[in-house]
């Protein structure tokens, strides 16, 4: 199983423990994911401003990626969300299909055929893979453990533009990526809220607020650490975190895992290896709980 | 005791017909005002002086002034839990990218999001892949990347996005640095 690797932007600056945890797991797994070193920002952050921008951008990608005949694999949830729907816009509607086209046309890229997938990575690792295959490769089950699920937003909203394959109200694939490790799913109420990192350069206060709630409502629940697979969510639950706890006068900290470091552990790989050493929140109470087993 | 009434002059009637043209907001009159939106939002449940029904309603009867004054607009963290529950499928995520960029057409941005496009001109990503970054890559065995992108700064002329580069900005290091 071979893919086109979108990093996007703040993986390689931001998430390089995820990065590495993914390249790790995907070697033990069978998974070639290519390097294009062409990919640039899917669009994201200029939705707001100009749509016709973002389109283009994420067009110019997924034209770089067809050319190759590569599906893409996505790390980032906004990536993931803003190449599909784009995708889906130009497959969908001829008149829109020919606006970009001209214009990738006009800056020297092929025309964009519809032709690849495009999935976030750990849609890939449930759906091409499968967790009966991941189970085969768990060697240190991480039997005892809580932890918490952090979907985010864009892994599977809007529902439309991913074909409805979760429910958006009841998300089951990072569970079951939970659970094949070994471990629980923690139990938590109002787990599918938003990060609130969207808004952080609008409104720091209100961003910090809606990432307290959570990380509140997790450690009550007395998970081992929480799993996320979007850099933008982990650096407003694990950058951020010292700086929300502080203004919220709370006392824990609450180890922040990328799903992919979590599925490496139990895979048997170092924890060095999978960037542990990256993470902000330091998790050494849970690697020391890790190595008991 | 603070004016409530709504005056004629202060409406634009064609506010809703402009939003529509813009892709995300077609379906803005399915809205019968149901309030599934905003009791669905997880910013108005801690800021309820966001309020996407409000934000609709003053489309439909076109306070223009009244919705580009207010900073409001801007805190969508595009979360989505409204779309998915509208029953009339309004799709309110992407109306209020579409007022955004109707903002952003009057003169209208918030400097978040410009310091945002500014970033993505500059380095062709949010955040800069400097010479320390590619360093450290390289040490971590993970391949070096693109500082800059041609092809970005080509897009951002071809749709015209550069003009909402903020120029003063241009030779400044990245955020991601700090």
């Amino acid at each position: 199983m071979k893919y086109a690797l979108f990093l996007g932007c703040s993986v390689p600056v931001r998430g390089i423990n995820y990065e590495l945890s993914v390249r790790e797991i995907s070697k033990v797994l069978g998974i070639e994911l290519v390097d294009i070193p062409e990919f640039t920002c899917c669009g994201f952050p200029t939705k707001s401003v100009k749509i016709d921008s973002q389109m283009l951008m994420s067009a110019k990608n997924i034209s770089i990626a067809e050319e190759k005949g590569l599906d893409i694999v996505c790390l980032c949830s906004a990536c993931s969300v803003t190449l599909t729907e784009t995708l889906k816009e130009i497959k969908e509607h001829k008149d829109i299909r020919d606006k970009i086209n001209d214009e990738l046309k006009t800056l020297g890229f092929k025309p964009v055929e519809g032709k690849i997938k495009i999935r976030h990575f750990a849609r890939v690792l449930f759906e091409d893979i499968g967790i009966e295959k991941i189970k085969e490769k768990i060697v240190k089950p991480l039997t005892g453990f809580s932890i918490a699920a952090h979907y985010g937003c864009h892994y599977f909203k809007p529902s439309e533009a991913y074909d409805h394959w979760e429910d958006p109200e009841n998300p089951k694939s990072l569970d079951e990526l939970i659970k094949v490790t070994g471990a629980e799913s923690t139990k938590y109420s109002y787990r599918n809220q938003c990060c609130g990192g969207a808004i952080l350069g609008v409104d720091k206060n209100l961003a910090y607020k809606m990432t307290y709630e959570k990380l509140q409502r997790i450690n009550e629940q007395k998970a081992d650490a929480m799993v996320l697979f979007c850099t933008f969510c982990s650096i407003m639950y694990e950058g951020n975190q010292k700086a929300i706890l502080k203004e919220f006068e709370a006392d824990f900290n609450m180890p922040v895992l990328y799903i992919t470091q979590l599925l490496g552990l139990a895979m048997g790989i170092s924890p060095d290896t999978l960037g542990f050493k990256l993470n902000r929140i330091r998790p050494k109470e849970f690697l020391q709980k890790f190595e008991q087993i | 005791m603070e004016d409530k009434v709504i005056k004629s002059d202060k409406i634009n009637p064609k506010l809703k017909y402009e939003i529509m043209k813009i892709p995300g907001g077609q379906n803005l009159l399915k809205c019968f005002a149901c309030g599934t939106c905003t009791v669905s939002c997880p910013v108005w449940q801690d800021d309820p002086t966001f309020n996407p029904r409000q934000i609709v309603r003053k489309i439909i009867i076109g306070l223009e002034e009244d919705l580009l004054n207010d900073d409001r607009i801007w805190y969508c963290t595009t979360c989505y839990d409204c779309y998915e529950r509208c029953p009339q499928d309004v799709k309110i995520t992407e109306l209020i990218m579409a007022l955004k960029n109707y903002a952003v057409t009057k003169g209208v941005i918030h400097q978040a999001f410009t310091a945002q496009v500014t970033e993505i001109f500059k380095f062709g990503r949010l955040y800069e892949v400097d010479e320390f970054f590619n360093k450290k890559r390289s040490q971590l065995g993970l391949p070096e990347l693109n500082s800059e992108s041609p092809d970005v700064k080509k897009i951002y002329s071809e749709t015209k996005l550069e003009e909402y580069v903020d120029k003063s900005n241009l030779q400044n290091k990245s955020e991601g640095e700090k």
